[in-house]
């Protein structure tokens, strides 16, 4: 009875690592695939990009693509633009949302539940219905191809979430130590920037990176409001990389171009996974 | 200074921003949508009561941008919430790797949608694509495919490149999910005789609920307004079978120059989605209140 029972129980057990495994497997492999094929088509030779049937591992490796982007292009350009903006906007975003999501979690505003609702809401809103309204606004203030052109919008893109992180880390401090410095007289602005900005550095981080992340992908917004060469963006710049004709696309230099633009963001990850999934997860979920 | 006045004050250049990007264009929108600017009135705007909407009724190209925008979100978003969970819940068991596998898993959320997308339009190319050797070393094909090319095969190129890029942001949700069920709650299912699917079905999913609706949610919204991948992969095409409303409106607006028209697409757009977010949080919020 009891040796059955063990077989069985084996059993289980294999079948459970062996799904276990093909799980983590198939993970991996979706997920990185696409990623591997740029960066072999990246150094890969231009006889090698066009063979047919394709030359998967390249015959000899070349760093001629790259360094066609930076010769040929101004690619370091759209590299600083892109970093600027995405910096720019995500300390901006840091810099008035953490006060808001203060007011929301500590001071009982009248209005706050629907303000609350107002800020979720936003966040579904595709980009594709705003820029009509935006464009209008940077004609208004005569902001074409002008970096605030960007990092206005990108700043106020990542506020919904900017609050909503900041404001579930502010419920979860004790609310003693506020309560201690207005005894010892703190007034409440002070207090933020004394007492409780220091505590909040991890919580600034975490959203910080994720603000920097949605600026850096931005597409549609760099696409309208940035018409001028050296102040696109990588997105942008690198959808643009086209070649003459149809038949004469670049490949190569798209997967460098692919690779350098998505480098960084593949650092941010690698170092701050952890963060990056608990920042998401309490903006979307307690928000 | 009092304690509303100071939060307020606090509140305020946060709401402002979010007025100008959010709310000032959606309102803005609506006014434009009653008025006639585009070529034929040099760009001024006249108005013109609910001739926009008029006009949109008796067009095809809206309905079929309509009709792809749906196809493409009701078939992206299932797959991604299938493949999802299937992902978070092998992150959610205890292997040796499991923090570098979790990482490697959200990659590609993290990256540009417009650059992968390119990435994926190179991997379908039809004469030096990865995907259509594949097939045919598979010997699945004879000739090669010409994925973006014909109007049904590219809205499956599109498709996959989503399913792509954001199964791992409904993972990162539903993990966390996962992760706040406790485990005496399988324990107890277990002694009481329930085997691993039963488990799954009157544990797991119900108690996810909350995740899946919120991943959903979320995902519906971008999916409907998708406009990144479908740009850099077909432009809308061939024959305008993966113009998408957002693809459309874009058009409408920078290439003919038809302002008010595309202010009427965009509220059409919008009064869409928001009903349908409006509709499921509603179904959601009654199904929890009975449960």
């Amino acid at each position: 009875m009891s040796s059955t029972s063990n077989v069985e129980n084996n059993r289980k057990i294999s079948w459970y690592y062996l799904i276990l495994g093909i799980g983590i497997v198939a993970t991996i492999i979706f997920t990185l695939t696409p990623i591997l094929w740029q960066v072999l088509t990246s150094v890969k030779t231009n006889e090698d990009i066009s063979a047919i049937p394709n030359v998967y591992l390249p015959h000899k490796i070349t760093i001629q693509h790259y360094l066609e982007l930076f010769e040929r292009r101004p690619f370091w350009l759209y590299i600083v633009n892109s970093a600027l903006v995405s910096i720019i906007s995500a300390i901006l975003c840091l810099i008035l949302g953490s006060p808001a999501a203060y007011a929301l979690a500590r001071m009982k505003l009248r209005g706050e539940t629907i303000i609350l609702i107002l800020i979720s809401v936003v966040t579904l809103f595709p980009y594709a219905l705003l820029f009509l309204g935006v464009l209008e606004i940077i004609k208004l203030f005569g902001l074409g191809n002008n970096y605030l052109a960007l990092i206005i919008p990108y700043t106020a893109i990542n506020m919904p979430l900017t609050i909503l992180v900041m404001r579930s880390f502010f419920q979860q401090l004790p609310q003693d130590l506020e309560d201690a410095a207005k005894i010892d007289g703190y007034k409440t602005l002070p207090m933020l920037v004394d007492i409780i900005l220091p505590m909040t550095l991890p919580a600034l981080v975490t959203t910080g990176i994720l603000a920097f992340i949605f600026a850096w992908n931005e597409y549609i917004f760099a696409l309208t409001f940035i018409t001028e060469e050296t102040m696109k963006t990588i997105p942008v710049a690198t959808a643009q990389l086209g070649g003459a004709s149809s038949f004469d696309i670049p490949y190569g230099l798209i997967a460098a171009a692919t690779i350098l633009g998505t480098i960084p963001l593949v650092i941010l990850v690698l170092i701050f996974q952890r963060r990056i999934v608990q920042g998401l997860t309490a903006g979307a979920v307690k928000g | 200074m009092n304690n509303q006045k100071t939060g307020w004050i606090l509140l305020l250049p946060a709401l402002f921003l979010l007025f100008l990007v959010f709310l000032y264009p959606i309102s803005r929108a609506f006014v434009l949508s009653l008025f006639t600017e585009n070529l034929g009135t040099q760009l001024e705007p006249v108005f013109s009561g609910l001739a926009n909407y008029q006009r949109m009724v008796g067009d095809g190209r809206f309905w079929q941008s309509l009709n792809n925008t749906a196809i493409f979100t009701v078939i992206s978003v299932s797959l991604e919430l299938v493949l999802g969970l299937c992902i978070a819940l092998v992150l959610n068991q205890s292997f040796f790797g499991r923090g570098i596998v979790r990482t490697i898993a959200i990659i590609p959320w993290a990256l540009p949608t417009s650059i992968m997308g390119l990435a994926w339009a190179w991997i379908f190319n039809d004469r030096f694509g990865v995907a259509n050797d594949i097939l045919q070393r598979f010997g699945l094909i004879e000739t090669g495919i010409n994925w973006l090319g014909e109007p049904g095969l590219a809205m499956v190129a599109i498709i996959i490149a989503d399913v792509w890029k954001t199964t791992p942001f409904i993972s990162i949700i539903l993990l966390a999910g996962l992760q706040s069920i406790s485990q005496d709650l399988y324990e107890a299912h277990k002694i009481d005789g329930a085997n691993p699917w039963q488990s799954f079905y009157q544990i797991t999913l119900p108690l996810l609920m909350p995740q899946i609706m919120v991943a959903l949610l979320f995902r519906f919204a971008q999916a409907f307004g998708i406009f990144d991948l479908v740009q850099v992969m077909t432009g809308g095409g061939p024959a305008g079978s993966t113009e998408t409303v957002s693809i459309y409106i874009y058009s409408t607006v920078m290439r003919y120059l038809d302002f008010g028209y595309g202010a009427a697409l965009v509220v059409a757009t919008f009064m869409i989605l928001i009903t349908t977010v409006a509709l499921v949080a509603w179904l959601f919020n009654s199904y929890r209140f009975k449960s």
